[in-house]
């Protein structure tokens, strides 16, 4: 049968605050499914417009799916979220890029027609679920040298790849973070992060982490507005002696849930939702998993190419910050400034934090406010970097764009 | 320290078992910086399987939790105050155990003054007050949220209510003054006394919304998100909460005219709570809701040294906990698997019990008959009602396929009963014949198969007697409507092993019924005590009492229906044999009445006519009675019966006929309806000295169903 590629577009997106993974963070007492629930409900109270019964998807990401995370999560929190029971769905992980990859698998299936609209997310609670529970690596990856070591942790992973670039010094990666924390605590005082945030409510029954009882959750509780290069200057570097990553300037471990609408243009137009970007291209790519940080490079070029576009066009960059030196090897390859403003205009992971599977909407759900703010940016794009050596890029185009010249 | 503090300790003193709730409090930004925020959350640290309450020590943290707020609020430093309960649970009302030790008048009205004081103050404050109904909320956990001045409402919400008057007290901690004034008086007698009075019936959460009680509805999903996102734009000025206005003239009197015809039709006066709470619901008409407090003390106060609220919280306890772990069941470890269940006839009696077993156990049933019509009709009248079952949307077409598949009739019973697990009879009620039918079914079922019976009087080990297995047949007697009344009358025969005992028991529990160990005596225990007790009106109605005095004389118990209505409703041939088989056994004790015999062979089915509407003697009835000359008065007969009953208790205790007298009480209200405030009857026996004048002692010790000495 003749067949025509739709476009897709991104609807909507939402998170709930990210909290500090452990005993003391805010989601200690919450569960994971909850929290991802709680952003699709949400995502469904701000689009009336779209009726439950036509969302044909439910993909929801999770690097660690067991316990609250297992279950075939994308199903369960379907079905929790109140959506009907013929909506369908299931579960996705590539790690990081876990909510990335489950936007752009459903859109590729929304292109191909097989969906018209679809909740695509992602939710990591680290705290419950910390990094490694449960895994079995193969005794082959070091008796064959497959991989090193240092490939199974991701500090470790950004010290190699402090090894490959040595003009990445810890002052840069520091002064990177510092200003993270600056855009993040500007964007808050202006309003631009709340309004996507869900208020989750919590429960705390041990008083040696606050007061107890039931509270409401309205921000991210790793910020750390005002923070110095002289702050960040003496913490330990916990991946080696002597090293150059430290918490001041990764993102840290971290519990959240994002979600968001992803649709094909035309149900979008016709059911009145919002389009707040359109989907230009996308494209996964793998690299030695010991310097996993260099994934969004090689993802990005073929992202591009597959878009016929350049580092040029992209007026507008939102790069997970897992790590600092992993943002700045992308933009020392681009030649792009340390603070050029095209870059994580609203700070990034470092100061709002990293619930692994859950953050590439995160990415998203910024750039189509930016792309809001800016018609005259027509295109962005929103990459990672992936554990065992992968890169994910997305470029997304303004629906907004008022033909200017950026 | 305040005056309600010092109260409060002097109560904490009194109750020092008390499960403690704590009021914790904690503070945030509301969204769309609506400003900070206290939110207290009540919690007894226990999961949901143990709710919380309200004891003295738990009303003084909200008393403190409170204090700290009000300065907050007075301060200036936050914009409003919310309350609400740890997961699944708001708060389910004042401890009961607490309530059961109060000794004196002046205690009980340190309670009501104490909880008062405290809830009242979250009126008071300087900044609006929220209460958000995320769970389970009862008594005073739903009066605690009608002192705050919003309330939002989960819609998962299983269970909400006043079972005050169900138990014998008032909502006495602002329940009967400020609900009438926020919702009408006619919404509120239906939850304080229809409600109520109905077996406790639960409101949930929309029904919640929908009588105004609450001003915003969520779902479970994020109820507490919501209500929180609700409070900020109530405080923001963006939502205005709109009430109804109160109808406070003749709409009043005439709902608080509806309260006291339910309360008559369902205590006839014998109990004074339903009349206390609606005297108080009358009087905040008025709006004046400190005199409406002060009311509410007096009333908590006296009904809590009174008998009535002991024998309730008594009876209350009863089928909650002694109805789930039966006196005297064996190790519940020996029970055997049941997975096909065998029905000995198929008549209407067995018929019920058909779909009884089908939809608790789900198991295969196999009815079997003396001919394929009867059979035909038995399976026919179980498909019926599953048929209603689906059309009530009780069940779905799924459920309702595979219950038909599961019920089948045959006429070999060695087909039916071969690889049956349970096989109760329900034939023609004749030793004889029952024997027989037995014998018939051990030589086809399985060896290991339970042989029950439900024989309403006649003996279990006689019926065992002449099998190879005697030791695994039990008496398995339900009353009727077998559907309705939860209790089962469970015998052990002499012969009878613990295992086929204990499969008996866990058989009982999986039809949730409830279930009491009893002797292979005369008629067991209901129908022991109640041919007794009517025995006894039938002797004085024979003797020359007339019939309407006899009836007249019981009213102030209290008891669901008259003597001869409830004789009615069992039907007199019935009612005729089992009081034969009585006098069979007991003669001193135990008369026929040549009246009823009468009534019977004229094949009446009843006394009263109902062409009036209300219920006159039949004139064909009251032709064929012959009585004496001698005339009683009401308090003679009531004294009469009342004596023959507890004589009756008394001498089934001795022969050691159930384990306590609590048995006796548990059995008559869950087998015969006997209401909570008689506690069954011992507590009211022991109450009115009934017991003391026949038997020479009391039945329960002093504290047990009544003020503790």
């Amino acid at each position: 049968m003749p067949r025509t590629v739709r476009d897709v577009v991104f609807v909507d997106g939402v998170r709930t605050p990210f909290g500090k993974a452990g005993p003391k963070g805010i989601y200690h007492e919450t569960r994971a499914d909850d929290l991802v629930v709680k952003a699709i409900r949400e995502l469904l109270r701000r689009n009336p417009g779209l009726d439950p019964k036509k969302v044909d998807e439910v993909a929801v990401a999770a690097t660690t799916q067991i316990g609250d995370q297992g279950l075939t999560i994308g199903r369960t929190a379907g079905i929790l979220a109140g959506l009907p029971t013929s909506v369908p769905g299931y579960s996705i992980d590539r790690m990081c890029a876990g909510a990335l990859t489950a936007v752009t698998t459903v859109s590729g299936s929304i292109a191909f027609g097989a969906y018209d609209v679809a909740i695509a997310g992602g939710v990591e609670h680290m705290g419950r679920h910390p990094m490694g529970e449960g895994v079995d690596p193969n005794p082959r990856f070091v008796s064959e040298k497959l991989v090193d070591e240092s490939a199974l942790f991701m500090g470790m992973t950004a010290e190699n790849l402090h090894d490959r670039y040595p003009q990445i010094t810890k002052l840069r990666a520091d002064e990177y973070a510092v200003r993270s924390q600056e855009k993040a605590a500007k964007a808050y005082a202006n309003g631009k992060i709340q309004q996507d945030l869900v208020p989750i409510s919590v429960r705390r029954t041990t008083p040696e982490a606050g007061e107890t009882g039931w509270g409401l959750v309205t921000a991210d509780e790793p910020m750390r507005p005002g923070t110095t290069l002289e702050n960040l200057a003496n913490l330990k570097t916990p991946f080696r002696v002597h090293g150059r990553v430290t918490a001041g300037n990764a993102a840290g471990l971290n519990d959240g849930a994002t979600a968001s609408v992803i649709a094909s243009e035309e149900f979008a137009r016709e059911n009145g939702l919002p389009v707040k970007m359109r989907l230009v291209s996308y494209a996964f790519a793998g690299v030695e998993p010991e310097v996993m940080g260099y994934g969004p490079i090689p993802a990005t070029e073929k992202a591009l190419a597959k878009a016929g576009l350049s580092i040029s066009d992209i007026g507008l960059f939102e790069i997970n910050e897992a790590f600092a030196v992993q943002v700045l090897a992308f933009l020392d390859h681009y030649g792009i400034a340390d603070d050029d403003e095209r870059v994580n205009q609203y700070g990034g992971a470092i100061a709002f934090g990293h619930p692994l599977a859950s953050s590439g909407v995160r990415l998203m759900t910024q750039l189509a406010r930016q792309f809001e703010e800016q018609p005259e940016v027509r295109y962005g794009l929103t990459t990672m970097c992936v554990g065992f050596g992968m890169g994910a890029t997305v470029i997304w185009e303004n629906p907004h764009f008022d033909g200017g010249d950026k | 320290m305040s005056t309600t503090a010092e109260l409060l300790k002097g109560a904490a003193e009194l109750f020092p078992d008390e499960v403690v709730t704590q009021a914790h409090v904690r503070h945030f930004d509301l969204p769309f910086g609506a400003g900070r925020f206290a939110l207290i959350t009540l919690d007894n640290g226990h999961d949901h399987t143990k709710p919380t309450t309200f004891g003295p020590q738990s009303l003084a943290n909200l008393d403190t939790a409170i204090d700290q707020v009000e300065k907050e609020a007075a301060d200036g430093e936050i914009v409003g105050v919310g309350i609400t309960g740890k997961p699944f649970i708001f708060a389910v009302g004042a401890d009961l155990k607490g309530v059961e030790l109060l000794k004196r008048h002046e205690d009980a009205l340190a309670i009501g003054k104490g909880g008062h004081e405290v809830f009242k103050r979250l009126s008071k404050l300087a900044v609006p007050t929220f209460a958000y109904y995320n769970g389970a909320a009862m008594g005073g956990g739903v009066e605690v949220g009608l002192h705050c001045t919003y309330r939002t409402v989960s819609a998962a919400l299983p269970a909400f209510s006043l079972p005050e008057v169900f138990l014998g007290l008032v909502p006495g901690w602002g329940g009967c003054t400020l609900l009438p004034n926020l919702i009408g008086a006619d919404k509120a007698v239906t939850v304080v006394i229809e409600n109520s009075l109905n077996q406790n019936k639960q409101l949930k959460g929309k029904q919640v919304y929908e009588l105004g009680i609450a001003d915003a509805l969520f779902e479970g999903a994020d109820f507490l998100e919501q209500s929180l996102i609700w409070t900020a734009s109530v405080l923001k000025g963006e939502i205005e909460v709109e009430r109804p206005v109160i109808d406070r003239g003749e709409a009043w009197d005439q709902a608080v005219a509806r309260g006291r015809f339910i309360a008559d039709g369902k205590v006839h006066g014998a109990a004074p709570a339903a009349y206390r709470a609606l005297d108080i619901i009358a009087a905040a008409k008025n709006g004046d809701l400190q005199q409406g407090y002060d009311a509410e003390d007096q009333a908590l106060a006296d009904l809590i040294m009174g008998g009535e609220l002991r024998a309730g919280i008594y009876a209350f306890n009863l089928v909650q906990k002694r109805g789930k772990r039966p006196a005297g069941a064996p190790d519940k470890n020996l029970a055997r698997p049941v997975t096909k269940v065998g029905v000995v006839g198929a008549g209407l009696m067995a018929s019920q019990l058909a779909l009884l077993f089908l939809r608790r156990l789900e198991v295969p049933v196999v009815l079997t008959d003396i001919d394929q019509e009867r059979i035909d009709k038995g399976v026919g009248y179980v498909h019926a009602e599953i048929d209603k079952l689906l059309g009530k949307g009780r069940i779905n077409q799924d459920k309702a396929n595979r219950l038909k598949a599961l019920v089948t009739g045959v006429l070999d019973k060695a087909e039916g009963f071969a690889d049956a697990d349970f096989v109760i009879e329900a034939v023609f009620e004749e030793m004889g014949v029952k024997q027989q039918v037995f014998a018939e079914v051990e030589a086809v079922a399985p060896e290991h198969a339970i042989l029950a019976t439900n024989t309403s009087s006649l003996s279990v080990t006689e019926m065992a007697s002449k099998l190879k297995h005697p030791e695994r047949v039990v008496g398995f007697h339900f009353f009727n409507p077998v559907a309705i009344l939860p209790l089962l009358e469970i015998v052990r025969g002499e012969k009878t092993d613990d295992a086929s005992l204990a499969t008996a028991f866990a058989v009982a529990k999986k039809l949730k019924k409830t279930a009491v160990l009893v002797k292979d005596a005369p008629a067991f225990v209901v129908n022991r005590i109640l041919t007794r007790f009517m025995g006894e009106i039938q002797n004085v109605i024979d003797e020359g009492t007339p019939v309407e005095v006899a009836e007249k004389a019981v009213e102030p118990l209290g008891l669901p229906m008259s003597p001869l209505v409830l004789l009615e409703l069992v039907g007199p041939a019935i009612g005729l044999h089992v009081s034969e088989t009585l006098n069979k056994a007991f003669p001193d004790r135990f008369t026929v009445s040549p009246n009823l015999k009468a009534v019977v062979e004229a094949g009446k089915r009843g006394f009263y006519v109902y062409d009036s509407g209300k219920p006159e003697l039949d004139p064909e009835v009251a032709a064929l009675l012959k009585q004496g000359d001698t005339v009683l008065t009401e308090d003679q007969v009531r004294a009469r019966v009342l004596d023959a009953v507890a004589q009756e208790i008394g001498l089934m205790l001795d022969e050691g006929v159930v384990a306590e007298a609590q048995d006796i009480d548990l059995c008559l209200i869950t087998g015969a309806g006997w209401p909570f405030h008689l506690g069954g009857i011992t507590p009211y026996l022991d109450r009115e000295g009934v017991s003391e004048r026949v038997t020479g002692k009391r039945f329960l010790e002093p504290g047990v169903a009544s003020v503790p000495a």
